[in-house]
Parts: structure tokens; C-alpha cells; sequence
């Protein structure tokens, strides 16, 4: 079960984090902590995967515009990209950093947000009278 | 994924630590320094190989060409 992997290799780089940190090598501790989530991330790998193709065949077979999803899919890939970078910096005690990652993420969701609304507002005028 | 590899640097971190603090009270705290960086480099090296390998499975599975 890979929730036990998952979990196991957590809890163990933690005792590791503490002990670097104890004795104040809180640089190694921060790549250590860099690499599980990297470590954690392939152990989900596949699993993510699959999901992703199983939502792709549905959206293809409800015939939905099929540019909207791969919008959707590039949106939560910014937005896991953009967790793991800001949470990184932010464990490093690097506040400012990690909100401007954030910044950065929002403003790039919101250009590939807007076709999409651009097409809602044409629909929207198109069925008022 | 290779689990060991978070051991692996833990470990270094520790060894290097130690060595650290052999090479201050022997008096030779430059060196003790610049080993002490060459050790942070060579760790970052090989996670931002790591990196690089997660942005691009990232890339490929979200389609974020």
C-alpha cells in the first residue's frame, strides 16, 4: 500500500529534519525536506496518472469543449507547483518569498482563466433577449 | 524512488557537521567553512537534478507545455 510508504518515509524525514536542525545544519534540513516531498510526489505518481486519463475519457465522452479541461488540468498543475514551492520557502522561515510565489500563480491562473470567461460572457450576451 | 537517498544526505549533513566543529577546535576555521560549503553544493547539485525530474513529470501529466 503506498499510504504506508507514504507515511512511513514522512515520518522519518521529520526525526531526520529534527536532528540536522538540533544540530543547527538547517540548510541540509531544508533539502532534506525538499527531496521527500520529490520522493513523496513519484511515490503518487501514477496514481495521479490514472486519474488524469479517467477524467480525460470522460470529459471526451460527455462531448464538453475539450479545451476547457486541459485549462482546468494546466490550472491544478500550476497550483501544486506554485504549494510546493511557496510551502518550501515558507518552511525556510522566507515569508516574502513564498508570497510571491503565490502572487506569480495567481496572475498566470488568471490569463489562462480568461478565454474561459471571455466564452461565458459571450454565451451570457448571446441568450439575453 | 530511491528512499535512501533522504538518508543519504541526512547523512552528510551529520558528517559534515561533526567535521565541522573537528576542524574549529583544531583551529582551522576557514577550512572547516569551505568544506562546510562544498558539501551544501554538491547536495544542492544533485537535488536540483531531482527537481528538474519532478518539473518535467509535472509538465507531461498536466499538459503545462
Amino acid at each position: 500500500m503506498e499510504i504506508l510508504q507514504i507515511v512511513g518515509v514522512g515520518i522519518v524525514a521529520t526525526v531526520l529534519i529534527v536532528l540536522l536542525r538540533q544540530s543547527n545544519r538547517s540548510e541540509y534540513a531544508l533539502l532534506v525536506s525538499l527531496v521527500t516531498g520529490i520522493i513523496i510526489f513519484t511515490l503518487i505518481l501514477n496514481k495521479l496518472k490514472y486519474v488524469v486519463e479517467v477524467l480525460n475519457q470522460l470529459v471526451r465522452s460527455t462531448g464538453v469543449e475539450f479545451a476547457y479541461f486541459t485549462t482546468i488540468l494546466k490550472i491544478i498543475g500550476i497550483a501544486y507547483i506554485v504549494e510546493f514551492g511557496a510551502q518550501i520557502s515558507r518552511d525556510a522561515g522566507e515569508n516574502a518569498i513564498a508570497s510571491k510565489i503565490e502572487l506569480g500563480g495567481k496572475v498566470i491562473m488568471m490569463v489562462l482563466a480568461l478565454p474561459i470567461l471571455l466564452a461565458l460572457m459571450d454565451l451570457v450576451v448571446k441568450i439575453l433577449p | 524512488m530511491n528512499i535512501d537517498l533522504i538518508f543519504k544526505i541526512a547523512s552528510i549533513g551529520i558528517l559534515l557537521g561533526i567535521l565541522h566543529i573537528v576542524l574549529d577546535k583544531a583551529g582551522k576555521e576557514e577550512f572547516a567553512h569551505i568544506v562546510n560549503l562544498v558539501g551544501v553544493i554538491i547536495v544542492f547539485t544533485v537535488v536540483i537534478g531531482l527537481i528538474s525530474k519532478l518539473f518535467n513529470s509535472i509538465k507531461t501529466i498536466f499538459q503545462l507545455y
